[in-house]
Formats: structure tokens, sequence, C-alpha cells
């Protein structure tokens, strides 16, 4: 018996080399990580205007000072200006700058967003992984843990906690963003990993000798890249609008320089009536366009786990 | 009725996906199926023939797209009805079972369910169809395939694949088409369930003379059930002859190529051939045949004109060189 | 060369699944067989007849209920975490879907690598190398040219050579390989197992070809094992069972393949 063939020449490449050219800089993983992530997210229209627009928010908040015209905390302009020449937004009831003030805000605003995005999101993956790449006891308990509190009501909660910790400040917001908004993204990202877990290729890492660290971190997540994206972007978004909500609502602590807190300040000093109405389009504006940018951006995140994506047609 | 069947001229399907490129899945294709005929279909991956099957049945779905040419079943053009008149035509005309038939029952009801909805849907003015009636022709159609009949009563997931795949067959019946489509009917099947439920489609199609049209990419089965073969390759119809004729000799390259790929492994000696390159990138509208780059015959001409579908043996093949050789060879005979 | 290639024993193996609803299923019945040093053995049977099970047991996937299996010395189901990680230096396995095995997101080149640096502690430079000269071994060339692809850019017979050479990369004693070929296209099925063939030849290592095509089997193996429902009915030299089948399942068996070639 034999294998006759007529002429079974080496396999000639039939695809040309799209994608991503091979680099010949060395940058650090993570580095690396983060330039190849968001090259693939530029490829998608729709996320390039988020990301340009989310740019904006964060030179906005990095140039603040350099560009601010005035200090934010600084009262000794006359209060109640509306918008004029020198005071683009106006002055509050203190005879503080608006404008600089919001400029000063993004900082908080975007601060927050991403701390809390990030700190929800890496509970809700941690908790998600190890739930879903080991069934069992451990499995269970922390499936448990997450129904529980999925169905325990966010905004009350979150109103209790804030109400709770005596400091008020901006990292109080942080933790109680983050306690309330991780157990979707943990129920998810479980139920992804335990369908990742089966595949031939995890099996394939376990066979080349890979370590358990290596298996989940290298094989599993990068697959999940997409999911776990989505799923920040989802907690920033929350955590945006929840930090705006509880600073406006008094919850937060009156003295920082946020967009929540000159809504919060608007309220307080009746801006409509006594004509400083930039002091609530400008900072809802804004947190609407951060909003909007986060969700731009995550139209192009599918691409991040599906090479198949990123090429153009 | 004289005539064939269903007779398809220049039929042209397009892939045009929302990103990425387009792709031209079935060129140019002309196809006869004559009445109470077992037509086969082969062809390898990506060679066009379960898009052929479902654009003769009309269930593309976009993407896709019937681009060009006639379908016309018993005379009707089919190729542009939708709606009313199409849902017409499929009852008493022409079915499709799909390729994992198992998939294409609903999980959550039983297969009695089944059976109602199709006949329902398809009843004729003044047809009342109850329960008992459905029960009673359920039976019928189970005992066709060779099913006990309290798999009515049964959920597709109490059934083995190859039930699964009878059940399919079953419904596909249940209309008295004139023409059933089978898109590798047995493929996700064990090999020994393939067996029985090959023989029950050829009993099937000998006992009620429906005309039979098997898609497979297995051409020993396709060689073993049916009376005619047609072979695909890169969207178009290369080669249609009698199966019998096939076996002891094709007249397209490619077709030679793909039979060498096949043994007995109860042979003295077995060779197992393969053939070297891949098919051609569907996305270029390239002229020529499509086969060139693999072909050990090429010429010239190969590169530039597409071989026409032309009488060659008892059938038809599209091979510049080898119609070429078969004039020379009448020539010298004649 | 494989530093040694050992013989791979079952002995008396049982292994039973807790299912819900069906009870105890038997998937493996009392299955003993031997693989010695180079040989190339067929294991066929229909779904359900416990190859994959047995492709689990030989990997040290699985444990068996009862009997042990045994790699030279090394009793495969008393290993645990790291000893198991050792045996598959030793001991790999050719997955039957070549678009499942790849990690969508690492190139040929990461793939191929990685048992290289685990398994033969390289450097990045000779890994480099090695990597190179497994994809020529394995006809993928320009080697340089494949490297740096990903999964979706290569055919379906590509990409199960890179599963090939990925196997092969930490030279292994003993490849299993299931259903290598039956999700390719019959035209690439040559091309793919005589690469089989070739580099188990010239590398001296023991193949278990795990398979429901009898074709493959012949061509590749010399001796056979035939599997119905968990037990081996019929055994013997790969020509001489399919010829002379004695059981009466194989004689089924080999009347359900479709085969109009035959005289």
């Amino acid at each position: 018996m034999s294998i006759l063939s007529t002429q079974l020449p080496a396999e000639t490449s039939v695809a040309p080399t799209a994608g991503m050219p091979a680099r010949r800089l060395r940058l650090p993983g993570p580095v690396l990580f983060v330039v190849r992530a968001v090259a693939t997210l530029w490829t998608n229209g729709k996320a390039r205007i988020g990301m340009v627009v989310f740019g904006c928010f964060v030179l906005m908040a990095v140039l603040a000072p350099a560009v601010a015209p005035h200090s934010p905390y600084s009262t000794d302009y006359p209060p109640y200006l509306g918008p004029s020449g020198a005071h683009w937004f106006g002055t509050t009831g203190n005879g503080e700058d608006v404008f600089s003030q919001f400029l000063y805000g993004a900082r908080v605003s975007l601060l927050v967003g991403l701390a809390a995005g990030l700190g929800a999101t890496a509970v809700a993956a941690v908790l998600g992984l190890i739930a879903g790449y080991r069934p069992g006891v451990i499995d269970h308990l922390l499936s448990f843990v997450t129904n529980i509190a999925l169905v325990l009501p966010g905004i009350p909660l979150m109103l209790i906690l804030a109400a709770y910790f005596s400091s008020h400040s901006v990292w109080t917001i942080v933790l109680v963003v983050t306690l309330t908004a991780w157990a979707t993204g943990a129920r998810v990202i479980r139920s992804q990993a335990i369908s990742l877990r089966t595949r031939d290729f995890v099996s394939s890492a376990t066979f080349s000798g890979e370590r358990l660290g290596r298996v989940v971190f290298r094989e599993i997540l990068p697959n999940m890249t997409s999911l776990v994206a989505a799923n920040f972007l989802a907690a920033a978004t929350a955590a945006v609008t929840a930090e705006a909500s509880l600073e406006f609502l008094g919850l937060g602590n009156p003295a920082t320089i946020s967009w929540g807190t000159i809504l919060y300040h608007a309220q307080q000093q009746n801006a409509l009536l006594t004509g400083q109405w930039m002091m609530i389009f400008a900072p809802g504006l804004a947190i609407a366009l951060l909003i909007m940018s986060l969700t731009l951006i995550n139209f192009g995140v599918d691409a991040l786990s599906n090479p198949r994506l990123r090429e153009k047609s | 009725m004289s005539g064939p069947l269903l007779s398809a001229r220049s039929v042209d399907v397009v892939y045009e996906p929302a990103r990425g490129l387009r792709i031209w899945s079935v060129r140019d294709v002309d196809l006869d199926l004559a009445e109470g005929e077992f037509v086969g279909l082969v062809g390898e991956s990506g060679c066009g023939k379960s898009t052929l099957g479902y654009a003769l049945t009309r269930m593309l779905r976009p993407p896709a797209r019937l681009t060009g040419g006639r379908i016309e079943f018993a005379g009707v053009d089919i190729a542009y009805l939708s709606g009313e008149q199409l849902r017409q035509q499929r009852r008493d005309g022409f079915a499709l079972v799909l390729q994992s038939g198992m998939n294409a029952l609903n999980p959550v009801r039983c297969v009695e369910h089944h059976f109602g909805d199709v006949l329902r849907a398809h009843a004729r003015a003044g047809e009342n169809w109850s329960r008992a009636k459905v029960r009673q022709r359920g039976a019928d159609l189970l005992d066709k395939v060779k099913l006990p009949s309290d798999v009515l009563r049964r959920y597709p997931h109490e059934l083995s694949g190859g039930m699964r795949q009878r059940v399919a067959i079953a419904l596909a019946l249940a209309l008295q088409p004139r023409l059933i489509v089978f898109d590798e009917p047995t493929t996700a099947l064990d090999v020994v369930v393939q067996r029985a439920v090959m023989e029950t489609i050829q009993e099937l199609q000998r006992a009620n003379g429906f005309t039979a049209l098997l898609i497979s990419h297995d051409l020993g089965v396709v060689l073993e059930a049916t009376d005619r073969v047609l072979v695909m390759y890169a969207g178009r119809i290369v080669e249609d002859q009698p199966a019998g004729d096939l076996l002891t000799g094709a007249h397209h390259p490619y077709t030679e190529a793909l039979l060498r790929c096949y043994a007995d492994p109860r042979a003295d000696e077995v060779t197992l051939g393969g053939i070297a390159g891949s098919p051609p990138d569907l996305s270029l509208d390239e002229p020529g045949c499509p086969f060139t780059p693999r072909c050990p015959e090429a010429e010239d001409v190969c590169r530039q004109l597409d071989p026409p579908l032309e009488p060659l043996g008892r059938g038809a093949a599209a091979c510049h060189v080898r119609a070429r050789l078969a004039t020379k060879g009448a020539a010298h005979a004649g | 060369m494989p530093a040694e290639v050992k013989p791979l024993t079952l002995d008396h193996v049982t292994k039973t699944f807790r299912t819900r609803g069906r009870g105890r299923v038997t998937a493996v019945d009392d299955v003993s067989f031997t693989i010695e040093p180079g040989a190339a053995v067929a294991l066929v049977g229909a779904s359900g007849s416990g190859k994959s099970t047995i492709a689990g047991l030989v990997t040290g996937a699985q444990r068996p209920t009862a009997g042990t299996v045994t790699y030279g010395d090394t009793v495969v189901d008393r290993l645990r975490a790291g000893g198991l990680r050792r045996y598959h230096h030793d001991v790999q396995i050719v997955f039957q879907d070549p678009y499942g095995a790849l990690n969508p997101l690492h190139t040929v080149g990461y793939t191929i690598a990685r048992p290289c640096r685990n398994f033969l502690g390289m450097s990045a430079r000779e890994t480099d190398q090695r990597v190179r000269q497994l994809l020529e071994q394995v006809g993928l060339t320009p080697a340089a040219q494949f490297a740096p692809k990903l999964p979706h850019q290569l055919s379906g017979g590509q990409r199960q050579r890179v599963v090939i050479a990925r196997a092969l990369a930490c030279n292994p004693g003993l490849v299993v390989a299931d259903e290598p070929v039956s999700m390719l296209d019959v035209s690439l099925r040559a091309g793919v197992l005589r690469l089989l063939a070739d580099l188990r030849e010239s590398r001296g290592l023991s193949l278990l070809y795990i398979t429901h095509d009898l074709l493959s089997a012949r061509v590749v193996t010399d001796q056979i094992l035939v599997l119905h429902d968990g037990r081996v009915v019929e055994s013997g030299g790969t020509k001489q069972v399919l010829q002379h089948p004695t059981d009466p399942y194989t004689v089924r068996l080999l009347d359900a393949i479709p085969n109009p070639f035959a005289a």
C-alpha cells in the first residue's frame, strides 16, 4: 500500500499577508497590546469617531491647568454672571468661573469613569474566569455570590453605600460603583470562559506544555478581549453616570470640582432662573458626549477578538 | 409531461457580505432534471453545490443572491416568484432536506407538531387537518421512512441522529413533492447509519417516483446511489455523466483527479491520490477554466476562454482540451 | 530522533461515565492492546464506539475507571499535573478540527514555538530556527511567509499541517491522530496523510490513528483494531483484517462504506 499523488509540491501561500505587518520594534508586552488594540479599533469608522471625541475629553482633562483662564476654586469673581467675554460660561453663585470648573471637572469624570470601569471589569474578569475555568465547588460558590449581587438593586444600593461611607471623596464613589457594577460582567465572562475551555486550542495549549496561568491569560483571555472590552465600556458608562448622579444628589463631596457638582450647585443656586444656563448645559452635554464616545468605541470592539473583522474590504 | 421537470439556465449566484469581498458562488449553470431521475451533484468545499441546491429550491438568504438566469419548474419560472405564489409551488412541487436535517427540527416541539405545521401551512382550500388526520398522515409518512408511529410523540433530542434525519425526510415527503433536493443528508451521520439512510432514500425514490437531487462531497455515495452525476468546481458544472460511465472513465481532468482520491480499501494494492494546489479565489472574476492552475493538461486557451459545457461521451464536460481530442478522434474514426 | 520511543500499553482498561438521564454509560469496556515502538496502529469504529475516549485515556486527559495505561515505565493514569505536563513531551495529539485546534489570535510561528520553549528549553533564536525547520518539513514553504500568519488566513489543509508541526515540535515518541483528515476535502487528504506517514518513518515514532474511514486507515497503518460499543472486536494486520474480516461488526462496517470502486 502506498500513497501516490499527482505532484505534491509544498503548499504555496494563497492569501496575501494582510492585517498586521511584521514589526521589528520590540515593545514591552502590555504596551504592544494596547497599541495593537487601538490600531484595531481605529479600523472601524464609528469607533474612530468615538476615540476622537474621547481623546478630546482626555486632552481637556490633561491640559486644564494650561487652558483654564482662571483657577476653578477662586471665588474672586462677580457672582451670578451669565456667559460673557471674560467668563465664557458665566460665574456661579459663589463667584467661581464656570468654564474653568468645567475644564477641571473633566478630570474627575474621566477618572471615576475609567477607574470604576476598570475596577468593576477586573473583578468581573477574575471571578468570571475562575468560575468558568474550574468547574465544581469554586464555581458554585462564586456563582452564588454573583447571583446575589445581581439581585440587589443597583441604584438604591449605591445611594445607601454612598450615604453610609463617612468620607465623601472621589474614591468612595469609585468604590461604590465598582461594588455595584461587577456582577453582570462576571456572569457573562463565566459563560464565555466555559465555552472556550472546551475548545481544542485550549487543550492544545496544555499539550504544548503551557501552565495554567498561561493558558488562562494567553489563550482564553485574549479570546475574550471583545467581551471584556465591551464590559469595560459599559461599566465606564455606568460609572460616569453614577458619579454625576451621586454628586448631583449631594451624596458626593460638594467641594470637589466635577461635572456632577457643577450640576449640583446649579440646582442649589437655581441657575436657570439667574441666567446661568451654561452651568446646566455644559456639564450635561459633556456627560452625554462622553458616554456617546464610549458607546461608539464599543462598535469596534468585536474586531479585537476576531481577527477576520480587522481586514478592510 | 414532456420536457424536464426542472430546467435551469444561466443561473448565477453572488454572495455579498456586508464586510468583505463579493464572491461568485455559482456561475452560469445550466441544468435539467427529468421526472423520476436520481441525480447527484458532487464537489468539494466551496464549489457552490449547496448554494446551487438552495438557489434551485428558492431557499437562498441574503447575503446570497440569485443574480441571473431562469429556473423553470414544470414550466413555471420560479426564479423570481415570491410569497403566496412560491408557497403554492412548494406544495406538491419541490422540497428540500437540509444537511443537518436534525437541526431543522424545532427542539421544543414534538414530531407530530412538525407534521401538523407543514400540512396545515400548505393546506388547500377546504382541507381540514384535524389532529387525528395529522396523526394518521404522520404515521404513514414515518412508516415510509421505516420509523414506528410512536416517534410522533417524541421530541428531537430523544431521537438518534439517524432517526432525526429520517423524520426530516418524512417531512419533505409530506406534501408529495415532485422534486426533493437532499443537501448532504448523511454527512453528519455515523458510517453505518449513513448506509441505512441512503438505502431508504433510494427505496423511496424508486417507490414514489419523485425526482431527487443528491448533493454531496462524497463521490462514492453519489456514484452508488444515483443515475446521473454532475460535478461542480469553482461554481461551475464541469462534468455531467451517467454514474456508471463516470466510474469507468471521466472526461474532465478534475473528475479524473477526484476519482483517484478514492479507492477500495480491500484491494491488494491501494494508492490514494490527491490534487495539488487549491481552488481559485472566487472573489476574482477571471476568464478561462478555473481548474487551469492545477490541471496537468492545461493549455493557453484554458487560461483565456471559459470552456463551455459541451456534449462529450454520453453526457457533457467543460474542457477545451478533451473536447478537441474527442472531435479529432471522431474525425479519424468517421 | 526522539529520545526513546517506548511501547504504549492498555491493560484491561474500562471507562464508565455517569450521565444525566441514562445512568452509567460504559464508553470503553475491558480494552487491552500494545503499540510497539515505531508501529502505526489504526483504531476504527463508528461514532460512540469509544475511540475518542481511548484517545483521551492514552493522552492522559481522562483516567480509566479500571485498568492501567502505561507508556514505557510511566503509569499514565496516575500522573498528576506536573507529571502529565512532562508526559506531553512524549505523547502528542493531532486533533480532528483544523478550525478549532488553533488559537485564532496567535500566529502560526507562536503556536509552533510554544512546545519548543516549554519542552526543549530553547532560546528565542533557537526556537525561531526550529519553527522554520518544522514549517518546511510539513510543506509550508517559504517558512518565513507562513510563520507570521494567523489561522484564518490559511486553508483547512494548511491549518492541519500547522497542527501536525506543533505536535511534532517537541519530538514526541507517540502521536495520537484523532480523525486528522476527516474534516478535509478528499483531494487534500493524500497530502496530509503522506506527510504523517513520511514524518513517522523518518522519526521512527509510533502512531495511533483513530478514524472511521477505512481507506485512510489502510493507507497509513500496519495494524488495526476494530472497536464496537467500547470493545475491541477484531485486531490484526490492516490489510489482512480488511480483506478477510472475521467479526460480524467488522463485516458490517466494511459493507457500510460506499464502495462503487470494488470490482
